[in-house]
Order: C-alpha cells, then structure tokens, then sequence
C-alpha cells in the first residue's frame, strides 16, 4: 500500500492512560494515515473508548504523546481538537435528543463559518442517508435506533475532519443495518476522510479496514494489515469466532 | 411474536391511608377555592374594574418574577445547580437603577427624554447584574465545579450574604425610594382594562425580553450551544462548543434579565434595600420549579402565574372564606397554590424530567 510511505495524520506514541490510580491503557501505539481505515479490536473493557477519549483530550495520558500531523496535542482542549480536525461518532450515538436533527447536524458545523461550504456538506449527509432529509424537523430523540446512528454520523461529518473516530458504530443495529453502516463507513472514507473505528464485530470490520490493531486489557497485542489479521491464527481463535 | 417483556416500572409501596388521606387534602383545597371563590366573586365586595385591576397588578409584578425565574432556570438547566445568590444578582440591579436613576432625576433629561433616561437607567441595572453573574460563576463556583452537589450549593447562599452585606456596607441598610417618573404617572385604559402607564412600561419591557430571549436560545448559534451544553456537556465538547465560556454566557444572559428585573422592579414597588432580592429571589425561583426547572418557557408561565395568584388569590378565595385582611395573606396563598400545582405535577407545569434522564 502506498499509504504507508506517507506520515500519518494521527498518531498514538507510547501512550499510557490513567484514570485515578487505575492504569487502563499500556504503552499504545497507533498510527492513522491519510485515505486510510483503521480499526481498533478488542473485547469489552479491553480500552477501546479510552483510546479515543484519550485522542479527544477527555482523558490526559500520563506518559506518550498524541501527535496530529506530526504536532503534539496532548494538553489541547478537547473543543480545540476538534477544530483542528478530528471528529467522533460517540459510543451510543449520543444525540442532542431534545434538539432538532437539523440542530444535530448545525452543531456539528459548530466551528465552521464557510456557510456554502456547510450547505454542501449537508447535501452530502443527505446522499449517504436520504432517510435523514424526511427527519429534519423532528425531534432527535424520537427517532429509531438506525436512524439515531445515522444523524450521529452525519453530524460528525458536518465537522469536515480530517480524521473521522468511531466507537462501536455497528452496536446495537440489526444485521442488515451493520452492514449498510461499513458501506457508508466505505463511501466516507472514499470521499477523502481517514477512518478509525473502534470495534468488536472483527469481521465486519476487518473487511472494509485498511489496517488493524488488536488491544487486550490496555495492551496492543497485535498489529497488522486487515488480510494479515484475517489470516492470523491466534487472531481467528480469539476474535473472529472459529475454533 | 410481540412478547411484552418489558419490566414494569417499579411501583411506590402502597399505603392506601396515607393516599386517601392526601387525596382528602387535596379535595379540601380544592373545594376551599371553589367555596371561598363562589362567596367572594357573589359577594360583589369587589367591583368588576377592582378585578381587573388585581389582573393588570399580577401581570406586572409576575413579569418581574418570570426575569428572575429565567436565571435560575437556565442556571439549572447547564449546572444543575441552584445559584441561590440569584435573587441578589437582581437586588444589586435594583440598587444601581436606584443611583442612576436618582442621578439622572436632578437633570432635564429626565423630564424631557423619559424614554431615553429609562433605557439608560435598566442598561445600568443590566449590566451591574450582568457582570456580578459572570464574576460570581468564575470566582465562587466554577472551581467548584465536578465537587458534590452541596458544597457549591452552600457556596451560592456565602455569596448571597456576601452581597447583601457588601451592598449595605456600600450604600446603607436603609430604603431607597425610586424618583417619580412624571411621564409615567396615571394609567389609561387598554380593552377595558384600566392600566398604570408603570405597569404598561414593565409588561411591554418584559414580553419583549423573553421574546428576545427566546429568539436568542432557539435561533442563534450561542443558544443553541447553551442548549447543547444543557443536554451533554461531553458531546458539546466534541462539536467544539467551549463549554466554560458557554455557561459564562449563561451566567451573562440570566444576569442581564435580573438586571432588569431589578429596574422593572422599582417601577413598581418604588423602594430597595439590600434585602430586597430574598423574598422575590424565593419566589422566582419556586416561580421556575414550578414552571419546571430548566425550562425557559416554563419559567416565564410560572412567574406570571405566581404574580396572578399573589394578586387575585387571597381576594377571591379568602375573602368569600369571611377572613378579615385578606392580603396579608397573599404569600400563603401564592405558595399553597403552587405546592398544589406540583402536587398534580410533580415536574412543573412544563417540566420534562430532565434532570435524571442522562444516559
Ligand atoms: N471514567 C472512568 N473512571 C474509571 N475507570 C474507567 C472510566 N472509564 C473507563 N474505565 C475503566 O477502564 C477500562 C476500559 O474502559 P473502556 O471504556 O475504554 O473499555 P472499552 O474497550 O471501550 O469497552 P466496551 O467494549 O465495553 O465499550 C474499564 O475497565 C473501565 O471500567
Ligand atoms: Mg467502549
């Protein structure tokens, strides 16, 4: 891939994350580069959300760094993060419920002032979930659980990142939905925006990923392309549910 | 196969005494109003116009309690704290508007642009409330912020002393009396109402604010920030809505209203001290729960109808009951009233329950 010579966008070095005292994440490394879809596996508790939060700045790590385009960030306000370029689709979803879609999808243009630019934005949101468009005017918390992933989606796209984080986007959808959800994962990450997405569903995953990482309680065990995961042994026993 | 397996909600033990018991209070209320209103309205003792004039009076002291009700609600909304020290907020409004408008009351100007004095005289009282809101928020409890529930909570009621006392400290423990506004004196009649043109400046000021702040939250990017940060302050975070400066505006905008309130105030009860915002702070903020705290709409109906029922309550229900100076009593009528309102509902005339619902 040719992907591998460029330098990444985002980057994990030798990250270690507490929370209190309780050590969650052990010297992780992660890189995402540019048109590329990473993804995260490991079982519960293993760290995944904490990763993210750490990229975010939710959590500070106590040792490593977290580098965007080669700069370091740790330190950097989370609502300064994002301008910068990266963006979430939060582990539930998450909507503003209360709010209107339509406001769903205004704030994730929060930070942005180019009002064509958002206008088109939103067009392409429409595109990908045509079902969004008919929902506009209701209220974000009466909508059905697919519909929800859909808005939560369309309005981490509103912010135009750079790098596009997901947590667990296939949790809690019917099968059919899971799979629509990795061909959308697919087209955005076309468009030009780098994907990494945190998962338990390893096939799934792993069939649309560039890459992947394999985290177990806080240490990334394994590292490889998505065929080479595909194929590991180790990695089919433990995650891929064959014996 | 559609199985309900749904798990039904937990039920409150049973104490079937107890319940019919409080179903027999609340019955009681009830036909005491009905009674007591029956008698008072078929007593003739008050005249149709003394009516409404009760009407127009509780319209315009609720006006001033709905823009105090608006800070704590929206104070509640984002923190879900109570910023006790709210009511002093507005009373340090009031005792600016008082200065100014004293000052201003020794030149032409206010004589010959009434208009333009007023306007200044509430910018002042805005602005003061404005920024001992914002000030209060970044000193006393932002630190505090994240720390159990009390501990800001019992900061709130430091900070209320602190500026009862300052102001008395500054500017005396005495009443001050507004100067007469000679425009503003007489009233006129509007649809049969007989109006105190006082009492029209602050019911049009008043509606126009909460118009404007209304517009404000549903319409702008800010308000919309506020609204998010009300719902998830982690997700406003990640659309990069700067979460301090956010609740700083909070603060800023329910300041402001109490600023004016405080200005409105005068219009129509003419004297401050510096206990003035006790007693109105209570009410406003019972004003807002009732409403359903958090919830601005909601705040704006419970202050007009607390400041209704203060004005109309004690004449209709007490008098028709045979009880001699009914008015005196208006504060417990008001505030029966209102436990009777939560008792049928719990969250407030708007309420949604939006204080537990986070996921
Ligand atoms: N705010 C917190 N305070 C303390 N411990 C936490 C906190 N958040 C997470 N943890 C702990 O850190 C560990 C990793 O949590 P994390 O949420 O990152 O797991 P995860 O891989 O995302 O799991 P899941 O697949 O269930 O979402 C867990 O043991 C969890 O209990
Ligand atoms: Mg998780």
């Amino acid at each position: 891939m040719s992907s591998s010579e460029t330098s990444p966008i985002l980057e994990l070095r030798e990250v270690t994350t507490h929370y209190g005292p309780i050590q969650v994440l052990k010297e992780v490394n992660v890189e995402i580069r540019a048109g590329e879809i990473v993804c995260l596996l490991g079982g519960n508790a293993s760290g995944k959300t904490t990763t993210l939060k750490t990229i975010l700045g939710y959590v500070e790590p106590t040792e490593g760094q977290v580098l965007l385009d080669g700069e370091a960030i740790n330190g950097i306000a989370t609502d300064d993060r994002v301008n910068k370029g990266i963006s979430m689709v939060p582990e539930n979803r998450r909507l503003f419920k209360r709010m209107t879609v339509m406001e769903n999808l205004q704030l994730g243009a929060y930070l942005r002032r180019d009002k064509d630019e958002i206008g088109q934005d939103m067009e392409r949101v429409f595109d990908l979930f045509p079902r969004v468009k008919e929902r506009l005017s209701q209220r974000a918390g009466t909508l059905s659980g697919g519909e929800q992933q859909m808005v939560a989606v369309g309005r981490a796209l509103m912010a135009r990142p750079k790098v596009l984080l997901m947590d667990e986007p296939s949790m809690g959808l019917a099968p059919v939905l899971v799979a629509q959800n990795f061909e959308i994962i697919e087209q955005i990450n076309e468009q030009g925006t780098a994907v990494f997405v945190v998962e338990q569903n390893a096939n799934m995953a792993l069939s649309i990923a560039d890459r992947g990482y394999v985290l177990q309680t806080g240490r990334i065990v394994l590292a490889d392309t998505a065929q080479g995961l595909l194929n590991n042994p180790q990695m089919r026993q433990a995650y891929l549910g064959e014996i | 196969m559609a199985e309900t397996v749904e798990a039904k909600a937990p039920r409150r033990i049973q104490l079937p005494v107890l319940d019919s018991f409080l179903w027999l209070i609340r019955l009681a209320a009830i036909f005491a109003v009905v009674w007591g209103a029956y008698f008072s309205l078929s007593s003739g003792r008050l005249s149709g116009a003394q009516w409404k004039d009760l009407v127009i009076f509780g319209l315009s002291q609720g006006s001033v309690y709905a823009l105090i009700a608006l800070g704590y609600t929206m104070v509640y909304g984002v923190l879900r704290f109570i910023n006790f020290a709210h009511g002093e907020v507005f009373m340090s409004g009031a005792m600016v508007a008082f200065f100014v408008a004293r000052g201003l009351s020794r030149t032409a100007m206010w004589t010959d642009q009434v208009f333009l004095s007023l306007f200044l005289v509430m910018l002042a009282s805005a602005a003061t409330s404005t920024v001992i809101a914002v000030a209060l928020e970044r000193i006393a409890y932002r630190p505090l912020r994240g720390k159990p529930r009390l501990i800001p909570f019992i900061t709130a009621i430091g900070a209320s002393f602190f500026l009862q006392y300052a102001i008395a400290g500054l500017f005396g423990f005495g009443f001050k009396s507004f100067p007469q506004v000679p425009a503003l004196s007489g009233s006129f009649f509007f649809a049969g109402f007989r109006v105190l043109k006082t009492q029209s400046v602050v019911i049009v000021a008043a509606v126009l604010m909460m118009i404007g702040l209304y517009l404000f939250v549903e319409r702008t990017r800010t308000g919309k920030a506020m609204r998010a940060v009300a719902e998830d302050q982690e997700i406003a975070r990640l659309m990069g809505i700067n979460v301090d400066r956010t609740i700083s505006i909070v603060f800023a905008v329910g300041g402001a209203m109490a600023g004016a309130a405080g200005f409105l105030y005068l219009l129509v009860f003419q004297q401050v001290f510096f206990l003035t915002g006790f007693i109105p702070g209570i009410k406003a903020f019972t004003a807002a729960v009732v409403g359903g705290i958090g919830n601005i709409p909601g705040a704006m109906i419970g202050g007009l109808l607390l400041g209704g029922i203060e004005s109309i309550g004690p004449s209709l229900v007490l008098t028709g009951l045979g009880i001699p100076s009914a008015h005196q009593l208006k504060d417990v009528v008001a505030f029966l009233a209102l436990v009777m309102i939560l008792i049928f509902k719990p969250s407030g005339v708007l309420g949604e329950r939006v204080a537990e619902d986070r996921a």
